[in-house]
């Protein structure tokens, strides 16, 4: 009867981190129909990685 | 809320508001729905029931774990952001552009949304001044936002070249005066590619979108030149040559599958067996009525190929030899804030489309409707209405979205289709939202299914 969660984004937590909106619009990417924008990397989380 | 569902072996939960990711067994999942109105005593006694084999013990610690998540608000976490941010729109800068720096084509597929790149007008190549004239007013509105998108489109973008050329210049010029960063992207169906095109491209293109719709029979039953012939054999080579000297810099081969090849699977299939490793398949944009549309009879063959696409994936990835799905990327850890997930694609306010002639329109898909145009690049916004009707636009302006498990995940869609079923941006293009709950479903089990791969391999 075992459940593991997957590591990912505190949501709440964005609430005051986020919002800087330097990620990419949806539609510069492959698609320009039919996507949503949960593909689009964070570019501020990837900053602070580097 | 939340999402439980069973695929390629994997019984998953998602929570709707926090966006985590449950992975369970069969038992463990059925804890969850049980335990969610938080009757301790109900949940146990209906899995000892439902489980007789099961210890207590286990029960016990498994709605433990349930508990534990609930407090970290991970498990039936509120929908707090609705509340937090109540008037959450768009913000008023322009962050993106899309300039159709051609509305004519050296193509005529017959299933083109943009009419054959005419976009029912007139045939135009963008002059290089009106080009000047969306970048400056792209920096002018940008506000503090350093990175900056434009997309060269059309048409075929490639048929005014030397303006595309000559607009990145300028945009690297605008760079240093302004600390901004450029990103370009060129979509292209390939028919003019040379060694120059790629060279460009490869030193000063971010992303390149390379229009291919699979197989040779698919690709060329839509996708022809003037005089009815097949593009497949002429770009086919140009396209792998251009990907060869891309290295690892980005590129998309981008297919529209319809009614006629169901079996896209196999499109998306050949083009990793031609090479390619970043690949994206759509559903055509068309009118219902078209006979090449996506009907609701189609989806469960649709959805069949989806899940089937994502078992081959796994395959691919554990023989060494991988490929991206676009749809199917998610980064469940650095994925985008919650604002990004309730603004959605920013279309009318922070993107916008550039006709040749200087016409603004929320987007690509809007262009040549006159009701949706905006303004021009000389007038700036004169129908501040629309624009505001866009801004307003969000996760929570659609009624459908509000119960959905996926709204934080897709944010409520694509603004041009939802306008075309229903004649309204807030309403919802039911076929599309199917397909994006099932490749939702599909990415997020992928996630599963690697994070597994990887624990076994350590």
């Amino acid at each position: 009867m075992k459940i593991k969660t997957l590591v990912s984004r505190d949501m709440v937590d964005s609430l005051t981190t986020g919002g800087c909106g330097e990620c990419q619009t949806s539609c510069q990417s492959a698609c320009k129909t039919s996507c949503g924008v949960v593909n689009q990397p964070c570019e501020k989380k990837a900053e602070e990685d580097k | 809320m939340i999402h439980s569902y069973t695929l390629n072996g994997y019984h998953i939960t998602v929570d709707a508001a926090s966006c985590a990711v449950h992975v369970t067994d069969r038992q463990g999942m059925d804890a969850i729905a049980l335990y969610e109105d938080g009757d301790r005593e109900k949940a146990t006694r209906l899995l000892q029931e439902k489980y007789p084999q099961v210890p207590l013990a286990d029960i016990t610690a498994c709605l433990n774990d349930i508990d534990a998540l609930r407090a970290q608000g991970k498990l039936y976490a509120p929908d707090v952001y609705q509340a937090a941010l109540p008037r959450r729109t768009a913000p008023t800068v322009v962050k993106a552009l899309c300039l159709h720096v051609a509305h004519v084509c050296n193509l005529a597929c017959s299933y083109c949304f943009a009419g054959q790149g005419k976009y029912a007008g007139a045939q135009a190549l963008m002059p290089y001044e009106v080009g000047r004239d969306a970048l400056d007013f792209l920096v002018r509105h940008s506000g503090t936002r350093r990175n900056l998108e434009v997309d060269f489109f059309g048409g075929e973008p490639l048929m005014n070249w030397d303006v595309v050329k000559r607009l990145v210049a300028y945009g690297r010029e605008l760079e240093k005066q302004h600390n901004k960063m450029f990103r370009f992207t060129l979509t292209t169906n390939g028919v003019l590619l040379d060694d120059e095109v790629m060279d460009f491209c490869n030193r000063e293109m971010h992303n390149v979108v390379l229009s291919l719709d699979g197989r040779k029979e698919v690709h060329d039953r839509f996708r022809v030149d003037h005089q009815g012939r097949g593009s497949y054999e002429a770009i086919v080579p140009k396209f792998q040559e251009f990907v060869r000297r891309r290295g690892h810099q980005g590129y998309y081969m981008r297919g529209t599958f319809t009614h006629y090849n169901l079996d896209f699977l196999n499109d998306i299939l050949h083009m990793a067996d031609l090479g390619f490793t970043q690949l994206s398949m759509e559903p055509v944009v068309t009118s219902p009525d078209n006979p090449s549309a996506i009907t609701q009879d189609d989806l469960p063959q649709v959805f069949e190929q989806y899940e089937r696409l994502a078992q081959v994936m796994l395959e691919r990835h554990r023989e060494g030899r991988p490929f991206d799905f676009y749809h199917f990327l998610i980064d469940l850890g650095h994925g985008p804030c919650i604002h990004k997930r309730i603004i959605g694609c920013g279309s009318g306010t922070e993107y916008l489309a550039v006709t040749p002639w200087g016409d603004l329109y929320p987007c690509h898909q809007f262009v040549g409707e006159q009701q949706y145009r905006l303004g021009s690049l000389l007038e700036g916004i004169t129908n501040a209405t629309l624009q505001q009707e866009f801004g307003r636009c969000n996760v929570f302006s659609h009624t459908e979205c509000l119960q959905c498990w996926a709204k934080y995940f897709c944010s409520g869609g694509c603004a041009a289709n939802a306008a075309h079923a229903t004649g309204s941006v807030t309403g919802v293009y039911d076929i599309g939202c199917q397909i994006f709950k099932k490749r939702m479903e599909c990415a997020i089990m992928l996630q599963a299914a690697l994070d597994e791969y990887n624990e076994n391999a350590r």
